[in-house]
């Protein structure tokens, strides 16, 4: 790493010393954390890798909590969870954490994704930490997908359904797939058990990812609001005391956020269905998964075929890790960029108007004015743009755009701030 | 301050976007609004109305019981009720449990603080045979496993109607299809399952005004008791509710602390950075 080549600190004590010079991580904590020159212009969207971090910990710490509680099978799988909240001391809390850590784990990573988004933080050199980040997010889903079936409720049961049936849409081996997805015929007590198996592991791969996301960061340095790269020591301060004060704060209120909704409404990001136990025999009247699935269900159901529908859905993250390449303005930053900051803007409402359909049944409608306008067609609407976005919008932006002056320097931007903005 | 400000104003439209998703879930089957009333139990300091609750329980106990279960629930959870211990003793030795001896035979003896609610059927398929192909759903979570629970069951109990009563016009309005037909043992509801073919429900009317006499001399009117019972179930779908707005408070008041002196340390390591 860059900064390795540094001189190693002198450590006071003896100990450390002597344990540096066989293994050197205090060194390696030293300069990758203590010194580590870091862009002295971040704003606090900047924070929300540090927050998803502190939230990844926390759904491993009361994961492993709930797990030592928890039953992995069909009879009792239900009612554990509730044994968890209502007798287990201080269960309901661990419980209404991990629910919740979820949604706000996401939340955070949403943020911190259209973060790189605006300012470019995906182009050379971050390219491919952009894409061990799209990792991370595809191993959050799945992670999440399989944690969201093992209370067993209707939503658990029947969401778990719908999705793995869409294997089978693909040809030839589609109905093996979905088989041995199950371990079985039908989503049962040895697909519980593997979800479950599987939502044990995964989280710790992405710990592992994490480490690679954060190495590659750490070679390329991080990227700032101007988008431009340090030109010297003027232009950057050490990580300590800097930002871990400032990312310290914001983790600390974006825990208040949290924190209001685990204790005042835990059920809030919930669905009432999977406060009912899962009945095979009786399907729910609308199967909705959890809110940060629901752009991709939409863009999912917006195809009529199934097979395209389930290539759209995952084309839609897959079309993340080309973006390094779909982008071809050499500038970073969107605050540069008149025409894409705007663009980027009605992709951001694009992605929420996807969620909203995706909410709804999907035979619903909407009365503008008195036309009856059937979500389906604003769903299909959104997911062309989603795509027009990526694959026609980017590539020509760079083409046409005329970028504003760059500053000479992030120092200079941070002393004239007001011909930045 | 001001970019904080402004993240904030940002995040919440991320927020907010499911709030505006699942009303519009809740609204896609067109029945009547839910009757307007407030529970003691709502909000951020809501506390469970004790007597009210004892009140709900002693519903549950003579009515409900008959046919809807609470497996989630034992005798000696009513002590958090309020009961005392020697009440709940009496309570659970009313019903008799079976059990097995010590020397493994089958027998029965009378209920004790640490057995489950007695089940009215042995199984689902028992249950729903009784009551005309209709399974009574287990109420140890009714509360929790519906859309807006609490105003939801205080108005499904005072919602029904005797379907022979309706005119054309009000048929109309409730939207019911031309050749719709009220089964046997179906009985009309304006609050179920909204619908051309809907508001059929399996369950009779399970209460009517002065059904059940308190002890208390409380008023037992029809919504009284619908709000008692209501009580009841939401303390019964959550016992920790009250521990976790307590908790709640301490916790979110340490935070807001907490940020405060992060920001004024931030301030001061950043005074010299600006
Ligand atoms: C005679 C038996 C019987 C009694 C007594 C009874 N119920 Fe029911 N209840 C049923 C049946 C059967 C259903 C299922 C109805 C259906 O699904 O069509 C039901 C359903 C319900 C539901 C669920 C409605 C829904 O949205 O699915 C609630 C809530 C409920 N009952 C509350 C009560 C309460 C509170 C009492 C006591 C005051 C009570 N019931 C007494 C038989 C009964
Ligand atoms: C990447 C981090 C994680 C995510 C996003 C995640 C997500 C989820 C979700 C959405 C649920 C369903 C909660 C509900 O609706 O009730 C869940 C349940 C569960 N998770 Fe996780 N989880 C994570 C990490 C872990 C870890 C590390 C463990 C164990 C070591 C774990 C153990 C459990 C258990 C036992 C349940 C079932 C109990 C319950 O439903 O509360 N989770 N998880």
């Amino acid at each position: 790493m860059a900064s390795m080549q540094g001189k190693p600190p002198a450590f006071n004590s003896a100990v450390v010393r002597w344990i540096d010079k066989r293994l050197p991580i205090f060194t390696f904590m030293h300069h990758e954390y203590g010194v580590f020159p870091t862009p002295r212009n971040f704003n606090y969207w900047w924070s929300f890798g540090g927050i998803a971090m502190v939230m990844l910990i926390t759904m491993i710490v009361t994961g492993i909590v709930l797990a030592m509680n928890y039953t992995p099978h069909v009879d009792y799988a239900f009612d554990s969870v509730e044994r968890i909240r209502r007798d287990v001391p201080q269960g309901w809390l661990i419980q209404y954490m991990h629910m919740n850590g979820a949604s706000f784990f996401f939340i955070a990573v949403f943020i911190h994704l259209f973060r790189g988004m605006y300012y470019g933080s995906y182009k050379n050199p971050r390219e491919l930490l952009w894409m061990l980040g799209v990792v991370i997010l595809l191993l959050m889903m799945a992670t999440a997908f399989m944690g969201y079936v093992l209370p067993w409720g209707q939503m658990s049961f029947w969401g778990a359904t719908v999705i793995t049936n869409l294997f089978s849409a693909i040809p030839v081996f589609g109905e093996d797939i979905v088989t041995f997805l199950w371990g079985g015929f039908s989503v049962d007590n040895p697909t519980l058990n593997r979800f479950f198996s599987l939502h044990y592991l995964l989280p710790f791969v992405i710990v592992g990812v994490v480490v690679l996301h954060i190495a590659a960061m750490h070679v390329a340095g991080s990227n700032n609001p101007t988008g431009i790269d340090p030109r010297g020591p003027q232009d950057t301060l050490p990580f300590s005391p800097y930002y871990v004060t400032k990312d310290g704060y914001a983790v600390v209120v974006f825990l208040i956020f949290y924190a209001i909704f685990v204790f005042f409404a835990p059920d809030f990001f919930g669905e009432p269905d999977n406060y009912t136990k899962a009945n095979p025999l009786q399907t729910p009247a609308h199967i909705v998964p959890e809110w940060y699935f629901l752009p991709f269900y939409a863009v999912l159901r917006s195809i009529p075929d199934k097979l395209g529908g389930v290539i759209a859905m995952f084309g839609a993250i897959g079309i993340l890790f080309l973006l390094p390449w779909l982008d071809t303005s050499r500038v970073r930053s969107g605050r540069f960029r008149p025409m894409f900051k705007w663009f980027f803007w009605v992709f951001v409402i694009d992605c929420l108007v996807l969620g909203w359909v995706g909410g709804n049944p999907a035979d619903a409608e909407i009365s503008i004015l008195g036309m009856h306008i059937p979500l389906l067609w604003i769903g299909r609407l959104a997911t062309f743009w989603y795509y027009f976005h990526f694959l026609i919008l980017l590539p020509l932006l760079g083409k046409i755009e005329r970028p504003l002056p760059l500053p000479a320097s992030i120092a200079d931007s941070v002393l004239k701030p007001a011909a930045a903005r | 301050m001001r970019k904080l400000l402004a993240t904030g104003v940002l995040a919440l439209p991320l927020l907010a976007a499911p709030a505006a998703v699942f009303p519009a879930l809740a609204e896609a089957g067109h029945g009547p609004k839910l009757l307007d009333t407030r529970f003691s139990f709502e909000g951020p300091f809501g506390t469970i109305d004790r007597a009210a609750a004892q009140r709900g329980f002693q519903i549950y106990k003579e009515v409900c019981a008959a046919c809807h279960a609470m497996s989630l629930m034992s005798y000696r959870n009513l002590m958090d009720l309020g009961l005392s211990e020697a009440a709940v003793k009496g309570i659970a030795a009313e019903v008799q449990v079976e059990d097995v001896n010590d020397v493994g035979e089958k027998i029965e003896r009378p209920g004790k603080p640490s057995d489950r609610f007695k089940k009215p059927f042995p199984n689902d398929a028992a249950a729903a045979a009784a009551n005309g192909g209709a399974a009574p759903p287990d109420l140890s979570l009714i509360i929790k496993a519906r859309p807006n629970g609490a105003r939801y069951v205080f108005s499904l109990l005072q919602g029904y109607v005797d379907f022979d009563s309706l005119t054309d016009q009000q048929k109309a309005e409730f939207g019911l299809a031309k050749d719709y037909k009220l089964e046997e043992g179906k009985h009309f509801n304006i609050y179920f399952q909204p619908g051309e073919q809907g508001y059929k429900i399996g369950m009779a009317k399970p209460l009517s005004d002065g059904q059940v006499n308190y002890v208390d001399g409380s008023k037992n009117d029809l919504p009284s008791m619908a709000r008692d019972v209501v009580t009841f179930l939401a303390w019964a779908s959550e016992p920790h509710m009250e521990a976790r707005k307590r908790t709640g408070v301490r916790v979110v008041l340490f935070l807001l602390i907490f940020a405060g002196m992060m920001y004024a340390v931030k301030r001061k390591i950043w005074a010299d950075a600006h």
